[in-house]
């Protein structure tokens, strides 16, 4: 396989702290003024044209969230979060919303050029294959700039836009599905989030439809001391499938960053959503100055019966990442997967997992965790599994493994494993260790230097997991995971 | 979450007066069983947003107190006392309480002094200092409330490789329920060696409340093997906390089993200090009707080299529930350390639950730790080939549940004579069952 | 050519080599035989450069240059090959993955151009072909739930794809039945050749009767004892590693 040789390049030609995502564009901004009040959020949704309705949510939102408090129960420490020291809106300036690509500030172009993502259709046509394209909406701090592949999508009746978009003109599936799956107060980001939210994306795939190409997001943060709050909502109705892929960057500065979103799903009868996520926001350098604090909330919830839905993530950036992509089994035979590789070097503090809530009869989940812990971070799983006593038949099965690399990190598995249901059964498996010096030795004797030897270890051990992505990015996450322990042998 | 003052219980007040009513009758310091009480009563009673409280909501739980035992007379000691110890057939030699209270010592084998806990602290007993040596334990509310209420106990000091085995006997009696506590504290000196049986016994039907601790300080190269058996009221809420402070190249096994108790809580802590030492803590759990049992280990990997084997079993019939955290914890410093942890349990009915919480929090890089956790029903396959031999369901399910819960009593234990009595409960268990 | 010079190693304090000394040509195999605890499997991982012992004196030249000093991996660009008696799994990596990661790390070592993917293919294929591996162990993990047997022909295969100056082979008959040994064998000798030498460490004289040797070196007490042709196997097998013994009591 090309990918372990491209890693092993891509590890020689890199050097230590060697973000490579953090340049920064220098655009024209549109901001609010800095700080969090009733003001700021009737702003934000003045902005986005948005409906009464929304308004009025928001406000709700933020009369709860000033009520909560963060929660304290993770294992992750970081200086308290000053609310009104972040600026909550800042959008490229824009002649109103972009018509075409054509009208898109082509310094925004260059970003995502540079990122690696390519926003003309033309071009993605003229390189590869067509079963291969991807639609792209792109997301540059609070608003999304660009979406590709809009006309064909229609054709099949699927909608792919902006959030803000689908406010405005599709409100009634809007009001049906936001904040069913994560509500308003679960908790305190998502919370501040249904306050302020200000871009993310909405799919619709309506009944019987297989979505005819791979759907994309892409989140840059370019904006300094700005936070990133969107929001994402995908329903899949009966019987439909469809596949997203989350990217995210940010530049390097020396302050910290917030991204607080909330990503909701809802597969209907037998439908499919595949959610999977690249996620390398800048991790903050070698002492842990800076880097972006991801605090998301992420839930699916199989509402129908044989709905599917699962996560596949690939976390090796920020500084703080706490996220628990989750899924409610509600429709009877629904079916929950979690696949996860969280990397942490430097001074990351990972704190992730999953949560899997068998309501429905005959309900399966699977999660496979792997984290990988070098330099001095701490890389925490932290899981739910549970069976209601109406869940006959639930079947979960759990596997954890963690490697160490070095002996000034962590690692550390906080499962817990809940049933009511004598049919349930459950199974549950951690491991934590380092890399086997015999298999190092061996992989050396065999002419692998040692960062050789160890990129090659762990591809193969995190290979479960790469291979529930679709391919473009499980190459991509390869070279990422191998740039991330970049300098952690030695 | 909005952190709420809490208003004082109706059992955190109780407790309160209790303590005002009896310090000044209790043997010893009263001003370290004042600091004792202080540390519970700023937390007062655990609650589920309290982590390693989170299954087993003592507040909740615990809705009145019961007074303290009174010491018994002489008729209720033979009364009590007359019943055969389920250990019999081992022949230890036997420390018996009554109701808390020193009640009968057998002479004891060449390497152990017994110093009763009562006379200890009157004393002043220079081996004192050694309780509290594993700290993590100090602020936990059973051990705290134990630490302010202790009316009586043993020290153990074992000083050779001991030949035969050593009972402690806790038997509560009398008309109306009562709150006991007793600490034991064994302080095992280098290469020295002992097996220790402890039994809690009350008849069913009144709701008694013991609480007790049970320290162990193991010096080098020293041994030992501990069988604690829960054969309480099934109306009881009983809390046990084992602690274990392991020197270099030791070895130390303790094993609990709850066949009693309508609430239990047994917590372990075992802290590995010196290095190249093997450690295991077991535990076989039989629930049914709507008894809850929770067991809480922590165990603390300090030094370098050693090894950690935890097994928990837990059958659940009824509507009764069991709970089971774990948590292995590897310093940096302790290198090549080897943990392993298995928490698995069936579910006999459709009621029942079960709640695992295995953990790992590891520093060192150069270590192999895993865990394990199940739950679920009888494995249908091995039920079909037993009867399809001719057994009846139920003694299939018998002899299943047997062999699994077997594992965990059985495992790793050299004492055939107390296996067969620990089988015997298993059996009788099973029985009841029906 | 290979010259071990008064070869002196430890493991932790204990003296498994103890002055050996050996000399082995282009095109020669060599076998070494000998007891239990002699000292065998050690000489085969300093070579191959394991970190576990103290090297306290001596050499190990290939073609003049000390292997010593080398990094395990640029030992094996340099040419040494060691078939391990307990090949490794490696869950999770495809043997093909391995392969050619291996192959190619060692082409950039000599600065030799690498292989293609369809040249590399085709290699792995020809190889695997001859030693009856079929195309689906290439695909499986490393040495994953593979047979005792399957693990040394696999073995083979990458000396026959590594294109090694020197193989060792330790205790490759341990655990093969006859059909496995006679695959095995096989594919040694057809790698035979004179510019490529062999070291064949074994317990047992059955290997060399499929593996026949130019010369037999017994090993005991950390040293050579004793050296001829492949007369001394059949020698050993009938009279026993006794009289080696009994030197070593004395």
């Amino acid at each position: 396989m090309p990918a372990v040789q491209e890693t092993i390049d891509r590890v020689k030609a890199i050097d230590v702290d060697q973000y490579k995502y953090g340049f920064e564009t220098i655009l024209e901004v549109d901001k609010a003024p800095k700080g969090l009040s009733e003001d700021i959020i009737r702003f934000i949704s003045a902005k986005k044209g948005e409906p009464a309705w929304m308004l009025d949510w928001r406000l709700d939102a933020y009369k709860r969230w000033q009520t909560m408090q963060e929660p304290n129960w993770a294992r992750v420490s970081y200086d308290k979060i000053d609310y009104n020291d972040i600026y909550y809106y800042a959008a490229p300036k824009l002649n109103a919303a972009p018509k075409s690509l054509d009208e898109v500030d082509p310094e925004i172009l260059k970003a995502y050029e540079k990122l690696g993502i390519p926003l003309r259709e033309q071009e993605i046509l003229a390189g590869v294959e067509p079963t291969n394209r991807v639609a792209v909406d792109a997301v540059f701090d609070s608003v999304s700039v660009a979406t590709t592949f809009k006309k064909e999508l229609a054709e099949a009746g699927v909608i792919f836009c902006s959030i803000s978009e689908a406010i405005r003109e599709h409100p009634e599936l809007v009001r049906k599905y936001l904040g069913t799956v994560v509500p308003v107060t679960d908790n305190f980001f998502a919370t501040l989030n249904a306050a302020v939210f200000t871009d993310g994306t909405f799919v619709y795939v309506p009944k019987g439809v297989r979505c005819p190409m791979e759907l994309s997001t892409y989140f840059r943060i370019n904006e300094k001391n700005t936070g990133q709050f969107e929001r994402t909502l995908i329903i899949a109705d009966e019987g439909s499938y469809v596949s997203y892929l989350e990217g995210c960057t940010a530049p390097q500065r020396d302050e910290n960053q917030l991204h607080a979103a909330v990503v909701e799903l809802i597969a209907l009868d037998d439908a499919e959503i595949k959610y999977s996520t690249v996620q390398n926001w800048y991790p903050g350098d070698a002492n842990g100055k800076g880097g972006i604090y991801n605090f998301v909330t992420k839930r699916g919830d199989c509402r129908g019966k044989n709905s599917v839905i699962t996560w596949t993530q690939v976390e090796t950036g920020s500084a703080i990442t706490w996220k628990y992509p989750s899924c409610i089994l509600r429709g009877d035979g629904s079916r929950g997967e979690f696949y996860s590789i969280a990397v942490s070097n430097g001074m990351q503090q990972v704190d992730s997992g999953t949560k899997m809530i068998h309501l429905g009869k005959n309900t399966t989940s699977r999660i496979i965790s792997k984290g990988i812990s070098a330099g001095r971070s701490q890389n925490t799983y932290r899981g739910l599994v549970s069976a209601h006593r109406k869940a006959s038949g639930a079947r979960n099965f759990t596997n954890c493994d963690s490697l160490l690399i070095g002996n000034q990190c962590g690692a550390h598995t906080v499962p817990y494993i809940e049933s009511k249901n004598a049919s349930a059964v459950f199974e549950h498996e951690a491991t934590t260790s380092k890399i086997s010096e015999d298999q190092l030795f061996y992989c050396m004797q065999r002419g692998l230097d040692e960062e050789e030897a160890t990129a090659l270890i762990v591809n193969g051990f995190v290979k479960d997991v790469i291979q529930k992505l679709p391919m473009e990015f499980a190459v991509e996450a390869q070279k990422l995971i191998a740039i991330s322990l970049e300098g952690s042998v030695g | 979450m909005a952190e709420i003052a809490m208003m004082k219980t109706q059992a955190e007040t109780a407790l309160a007066d209790l303590f005002a009513r009896s310090k000044s009758l209790l043997p010893g310091d009263a001003r370290s069983r004042e600091d004792a009480f202080h540390r519970f009563a700023v937390k007062g009673l655990p609650h589920r947003r309290v982590e390693e409280w989170k299954y087993t909501d003592l507040r909740a739980l615990m809705r009145e107190v019961a007074p303290l035992a009174a010491k018994p007379d002489a008729a209720a000691i033979e009364a009590a006392l007359a019943v055969e110890s389920v250990f019999a057939a081992a022949e230890p030699a036997t420390i018996a309480f009554v109701n808390g209270h020193l009640a009968k010592a057998d002479a004891m084998p060449d390497g152990v002094a017994a110093v009763s806990l009562a006379q200890a602290l009157a004393e002043g007993h220079p081996l004192l200092s050694k309780l509290g040596a594993v700290s993590d334990a100090e602020g936990n509310a059973a051990y705290a409330l134990n630490a302010a209420f202790m009316t009586d106990g043993v020290v153990l000091h074992v000083t050779k490789r001991v030949e035969g085995r050593v009972a402690l006997r806790f038997v509560t009696t009398g008309a109306s329920a009562v709150s006991t506590a007793t600490r034991v504290l064994v302080v095992v000196e280098e290469d020295a060696a002992i097996s220790l049986l402890e039994t809690h016994e009350s008849a069913n039907g009144l709701a008694h409340q013991p609480n007790d601790v049970v320290e162990f300080v193991v010096g080098d190269r020293a041994e030992v093997a501990h069988v604690r058996l829960n054969a309480e009221s099934d109306a009881a809420l009983a809390l046990s906390t084992v602690t274990a402070h392991l020197g270099a190249q030791a070895a130390f096994g303790s094993r609990n089993i709850v066949a009693g108790s309508g609430l239990s809580r047994h917590q372990v802590w075992m802290t590995f200090a010196g290095a190249d030492t093997k450690g295991a803590v077991r535990g076989a759990t039989m629930l049914g009707g709507s008894q809850h049992a929770d067991t809480t280990l922590v165990v603390n990997h300090l030094a370098t080299g050693c090894e950690s084997r935890e097994l928990f079993k837990t059958a659940i019939d009824g509507r009764a529930t069991g709970v089971f955290q774990g948590r292995i914890n590897v310093a940096p410093q302790a290198q090549k350390t080897d943990g392993k942890m298995m928490s698995a349990a069936v579910l006999l009915s459709e009621e029942g639950t079960m709640m695992n919480k295995p953990e790992l929090e590891i520093f060192a890089d150069d270590v192999q730790c895993a865990h394990g956790a199940t739950c679920g029903e009888l494995d249908d396959d091995l039920l079909f080939y037993l009867m399809a031999r001719g057994l009846p369901r139920p003694e299939a399910e018998a002899l299943l549940i047997e062999s699994f819960l077997g594992e965990a009593v059985e495992e790793d234990l050299d004492d055939a004579i107390v296996g067969e009595a620990l089988m015997g409960i298993v059996e009788a268990w099973l029985k009841k069952r029906g | 050519m290979i010259e071990i010079k008064n070869l002196v190693a430890e493991i932790e304090g204990k003296r498994i080599l103890d002055g050996l000394n050996l000399t082995i040509h282009d095109g020669e195999v060599a076998a070494i035989m000998g007891p239990n605890g002699s000292g065998k499997s050690t000489l085969s991982y300093i070579i191959a450069g394991k970190e576990d012992y103290e090297i306290l004196d001596g050499e190990v030249l290939l073609d003049g240059e000390n292997v010593l000093e080398m990094e395990p991996s640029e030992r094996a660009a340099a040419g040494v090959f060691l078939a391990f008696q307990y090949p490794l799994e490696i869950p999770g990596v495809a043997t093909m993955t391995f392969l050619k990661a291996a192959l190619n790390a060692q082409r950039r070592a000599r600065e030799e151009t690498e292989l293609t993917t369809p040249e590399f293919m085709k290699a792995v294929q020809d190889a695997a072909g001859k030693l009856e591996i079929p195309r689906d162990m290439l695909k499986r993990a490393l040495n994953v739930g593979f047979s005792g047997g399957e693990k040394k022909r696999m073995e083979i295969l990458q000396m026959a794809l590594l294109e090694p100056r020197f193989c060792i082979l330790d205790e490759t008959d341990s655990g093969l039945d006859i059909d496995a040994l006679r695959v095995v064998s096989e594919g040694v000798n057809a790698l035979r050749a004179p510019n490529r030498s062999f070291l064949v460490i074994t317990h047992y004289q059955r290997l060399l009767q499929y593996i026949v040797p130019d010369t037999v070196h017994v090993m005991a007490n950390g040293k050579i004892m004793r050296s001829g042709g492949k007369e001394l196997a059949e020698e050993l097998e009938a009279n026993g590693y006794a009289d080696y013994k009994a030197q070593e009591a004395a």
